[in-house]
Parts: C-alpha cells; sequence; structure tokens
C-alpha cells in the first residue's frame, strides 16, 4: 500500500505507475470540513529523511465524495481514506459520509497527526481518547477501520490493545515522530511550526521495533510503515509482524518505487523458496 | 506532457565561473518537448544528507543535440555533488515538471534575473523571439566574478547587467538600472527568477507601472509532482502548490505581492 499524505490522490501519480498494480492506497488525510493546512514553509531535510508540517490541507470530505472519488473509483486497488478530526464527532461524522462509498473498502483512523493544534495527534496519545474515538467511530462505520497509531508515546502496546478492544479491524503504524530542525546560522526554526513529523529512512528502526511490539500484543493485523525505500526494508516489516506494509516519503524519491517494492517482494519469494507471503508474517527467527 | 523518472547521460560539464555550472545531459530516447519554466528534480546519490531530489530549472534544451542543459550553482552538499558530475556520469531525473511562462507572439518584454535564477530565462528568450517578440534581459549578479555567461543570451536581445559591487554593469540592484526605473513603462510584459527579495521588487515595480508580471518561484518542495503539499504559496484563491500550479505565477494571483 501506499502511505497517507505521500501518495495525493493516487492521480498525481498515474504518469508513473499502473495504480491498480498496487495492493492499496491510502489517499491524503480528509476532514469533515475545509483545511488549508499550515503556513510555508512545511518541509526541512534532514540526515536520512524529512521534517513535514503540512497540516491536513484538504477540501474536506464533500469534496472528497463529490469530486475526487468519482475520478479515482475506476482503480482496480483497495482505496482507503485517511480521515481525521478535531473532535470526536467531527470524525465520525466524516466516517458516516464515506460509508456508502462503494470501491472504499475502509478508512485509516488518523489519530496520530503531530501537526495540528487541535485534535490529531492528541487522541493518539491518551489511551481513553484512542477508545472513544475508535469506538465511535466503529459504531457508524460499516467497512474496515484501521488506526493509525502514533510513534510519539510512551508504551504503544497500550494505544494497540485499546484500539483493539475498540472495535479497530487493523493497525496501522507508525505515523511520522514528533521532531524539529533549527538553521543555526540564521536562528531561527526550518518549519513555520518549529515541529513537524520526522518521516524516512531515519525513523525505520524505531518503527520496526514499534511493530515488533505491537505484533505481540494483539490479534488484528498490523500495517508496517516507517522509512521503508526497498523491497527489503518492506519483508523486515512483514518479518516483524506486519500483514501488510505503506510505503510513505520513498514515493516522493521515487515515484515508481511502491511497484518496484511488489517485484522485489516476489522476487525474495522465489529465492527462499516462498509460495505463501503470509509465512513472512511475524516470521522473525530467534533463537 | 507526460512526467517521466528518466535516466540522462552528462555529455559536458562547462564551468561558467567559481560557482556556476552548466550540465549537458541526454536521454537515451529523444527529448520530449519542453516549455521555458519547466523543471527537473534530480537525484543525488550518496550522503545522508541529500536524500531528497533537487528541483531545477531547465536552462536550455538543444533539439539537434538531444540534449538538455542544467544552469547549477554549488550552495549547499547536493548541489555541490553535481558540481562535480562528469561525462558518461548518469543523471536521475523526474521531468518535465511545472506550468511555464506565457509565450506572446508579440510585445516588448522584459526578463529580469538575479543570481541563479537567470537559468530559465535563456530557453524563454529564445521561444519568445521564435514567436516574434521583442526580447531585453536585466541580469544581477553579486559581483563580476560570478556573473553569467552572457554569450548565449545575446543571440536573443539586448542585457543589462547589474553588480551589487558596480564590477560589472550599474552598481547596485536589478531595480536600480534604468531599465526598471525609467524604460519599464515601454515593456508590455515582465518576467522574474530570482531570489525571493528581488522578485518581489520588480514585481512591486511591474505593479506600479501597470504591466503584467510572471515570477518564477522557487519554494522548497519534496517531490515536485504534487503529492506532498510542501512547497504551498499562498494566492488569491487559497494554497497553490509551486510544482504542479506554479513555479511560473502572475503576480495578480498572489497574495502579499
Amino acid at each position: 500500500m501506499t502511505a497517507s499524505g505521500t501518495f495525493g490522490f493516487g492521480e498525481e501519480y498515474e504518469d508513473f505507475i499502473d495504480i491498480s498494480a498496487l495492493g492499496g492506497i491510502v489517499v491524503k488525510g480528509t476532514t469533515l470540513h475545509h483545511r488549508e493546512g499550515n503556513p510555508y514553509p512545511r518541509m526541512a531535510e534532514t540526515a536520512s529523511g524529512m521534517l513535514n508540517a503540512v497540516g491536513l490541507q484538504n477540501k474536506g470530505v464533500d469534496y472528497f465524495v463529490e469530486n475526487i472519488y468519482p475520478r479515482i473509483k475506476h482503480y482496480d486497488t483497495g482505496i482507503f481514506v485517511n480521515v481525521s478530526g478535531s473532535t470526536i464527532e467531527e470524525y465520525v461524522q466524516t466516517a458516516e459520509k464515506l460509508n456508502d462509498l462503494e470501491k472504499i473498502p475502509g478508512i485509516e483512523l488518523n489519530i496520530s497527526c503531530p501537526n495540528v493544534k487541535e485534535g490529531g495527534m492528541s487522541f493518539g496519545v491518551h489511551c481513553p481518547s484512542a477508545i472513544a474515538v475508535t469506538s465511535a467511530v466503529r459504531d457508524v462505520y460499516k467497512g474496515h477501520l484501521m488506526v493509525k497509531l502514533s510513534p510519539n508515546v510512551t508504551d504503544v502496546t497500550e494505544m494497540a490493545r485499546g484500539v483493539e478492544g475498540a472495535g479497530a479491524d487493523s493497525i496501522s503504524l507508525i505515523n511520522t515522530l514528533l521532531g524539529m530542525a533549527i538553521n543555526a546560522e540564521k536562528r531561527r526554526p526550518l518549519l513555520s511550526t518549529i515541529t513537524g513529523g520526522l518521516s524516512g529512512p531515519c525513523i525505520k528502526p524505531v518503527a520496526l521495533r514499534m511493530v515488533w511490539q505491537v505484533y505481540n500484543a494483539v490479534k488484528i493485523p498490523i500495517i508496517g510503515m516507517g522509512g521503508i525505500m526497498n523491497a527489503t526494508d518492506a519483508i523486515e516489516f512483514m518479518l516483524a509482524g506486519s500483514t501488510a506494509i505503506q510505503v510513505g516519503t520513498a514515493n516522493f524519491i521515487d515515484p515508481t518505487i511502491s511497484v518496484k517494492i511488489i517485484e522485489g517482494i516476489k522476487e525474495y519469494m522465489q529465492r527462499h523458496n516462498i509460495t505463501d507471503v503470509n509465512s513472512l508474517i511475524g516470521g522473525m527467527l530467534i533463537d | 506532457m507526460k512526467k517521466r523518472v528518466e535516466l540522462f547521460t552528462v555529455t559536458r560539464n562547462r564551468r561558467i565561473n567559481n560557482e556556476y555550472i552548466v550540465l549537458y545531459a541526454k536521454p537515451d530516447g529523444k527529448l520530449p518537448d519542453i516549455a521555458p519554466g519547466e523543471f527537473v528534480e534530480i537525484k543525488v546519490e550518496n550522503g545522508p544528507n541529500t536524500f531528497l531530489r533537487r528541483p531545477i530549472s531547465i536552462h536550455e534544451v538543444n533539439k539537434d543535440s538531444n540534449e538538455m542543459l542544467l544552469l547549477i550553482q554549488e550552495v549547499g552538499e547536493g548541489t555541490r555533488l553535481m558540481v562535480d558530475l562528469q561525462p558518461g556520469d548518469k543523471l536521475d531525473l523526474i521531468y518535465p515538471l511545472g506550468n511555464s511562462f506565457t509565450v506572446p507572439k508579440r510585445g516588448k518584454m522584459l526578463l529580469v534575473g538575479g543570481g541563479v535564477g537567470v537559468a530559465p530565462l535563456l530557453i524563454l528568450g529564445r521561444r519568445l523571439r521564435e514567436e516574434g517578440a521583442e526580447v531585453n534581459f536585466l541580469l544581477g549578479a553579486r559581483n563580476r566574478e560570478i556573473l553569467m555567461d552572457l554569450t548565449d543570451y545575446k543571440q536573443y536581445g539586448p542585457i543589462g547587467v547589474t553588480t551589487e559591487d558596480g564590477s560589472a554593469g550599474v552598481k547596485g540592484f536589478v531595480t536600480d538600472h534604468p531599465l526598471l526605473k525609467e524604460r519599464l513603462k515601454d515593456m508590455d510584459r515582465v518576467y522574474t527568477c530570482g531570489p525571493d527579495a528581488m522578485m518581489r521588487a520588480v514585481a512591486t515595480a511591474a505593479k506600479g507601472a501597470g504591466i503584467a508580471c510572471e515570477v518564477s518561484l522557487e519554494n522548497m518542495m519534496a517531490c515536485g509532482f504534487g503529492a506532498c503539499l510542501c512547497c504551498v504559496v499562498e494566492t488569491k484563491s487559497g494554497n497553490k502548490n509551486t510544482c504542479t500550479e506554479g513555479p511560473v505565477f502572475n503576480i495578480e494571483d498572489l497574495k502579499g505581492w
């Protein structure tokens, strides 16, 4: 799959790849109302990664349903909508509006965006809030409910168990790590919001560790992500316990990387005489 | 034009001065049509500090030799690696990206560039002349040592020059040159690319004279093709992506210009 916020609505990649070749796409974070996002600058390059502070810029769920969905519903792939909000009620109303879209098999509940002042990550770093928003959405949403967890917590397994108990069908992790960057010469922050979300290969070891911990804590499937740049990285996430993986920041550097990763996984399976890719899930060998 | 990821081969590295080089590179197949103002995203190999691609304006294309020319100024680790590229080296490009400058068939055009911002003005000057418009360049630099080689520009129109220390042309900024101070009212359209402060000063002058002005912005971006939403600029109709809805904007559409 491709990760939300790095793949637009799929259309941005149509020149480069066949979107239908992918297992799924998670489209840009969608909220109940239109959001302009944060002021520029929203991005800073860091060692083996980048910080972003886009701030959930989007035109709102109604615009998605009326204008974008009709354009992308022909993709023969699982189209998941990443849903965010400032209040539980906003999450619930947004999810309800996506209920009847035939080609949207599920939503990814974003309780981990570090770039909005209110809501977002505050739901994902406080267990009772995470449970409350998950169960409220579960009550109204009929499709697959994936909940995206934040790494900015003391114990990610507590959050994972909480949302599993609240009715999540799967867990995706990790969202970006909260970080910041400063220009020493100018003595100024590089992002307009000062802090932002760190992504890219620099976060991969943290992400792998969290996937492994969550794999040992819950029964529902895990969609692992965090710095996946190639097929080997993807396989590592599967060995740590991911049923599926999402590719994020790597799409910016190579817009064809997602299909290359699929090919690379097939090649790995052939080389290791593996016929069922599911046998890789949690397949790390420990003496 | 369909965007693509393609491996180019460097054919020439032409040193302009201590800071600038022009890279000549060609793809295996035929170069598509390139419009003035479009850019490429270059993948810089090696090093954790050059993780993202670098957006670089297309300086010129040579259809006969099937070469694309990129003007590169050494400013950081990424551009330092590019400046060292030699004939035979590979260059991984995503292109063509962005929109392009308006190319009318007639009228007096003033093309104002500062620093490495002079890059897209060469292909723009050629295209304007091909269509029948009159081209005037105004190019600024810090000093004579890093002034762009003017040879290629000369074939399309007269060139006014400014340097901050007065070592070449008029001393000062481009806005101190008679072309902007006195003769702007004779122009039909101004195009500008360069440092933000310079473009804003040019835009203010154009606005004052009631002349249409297009600017090419250089906002930082992660992808270059509309996915990351990092390079937004505030316009009168909300945030727009510099990479897909720009980099060229009419100043009338921009907020705060």
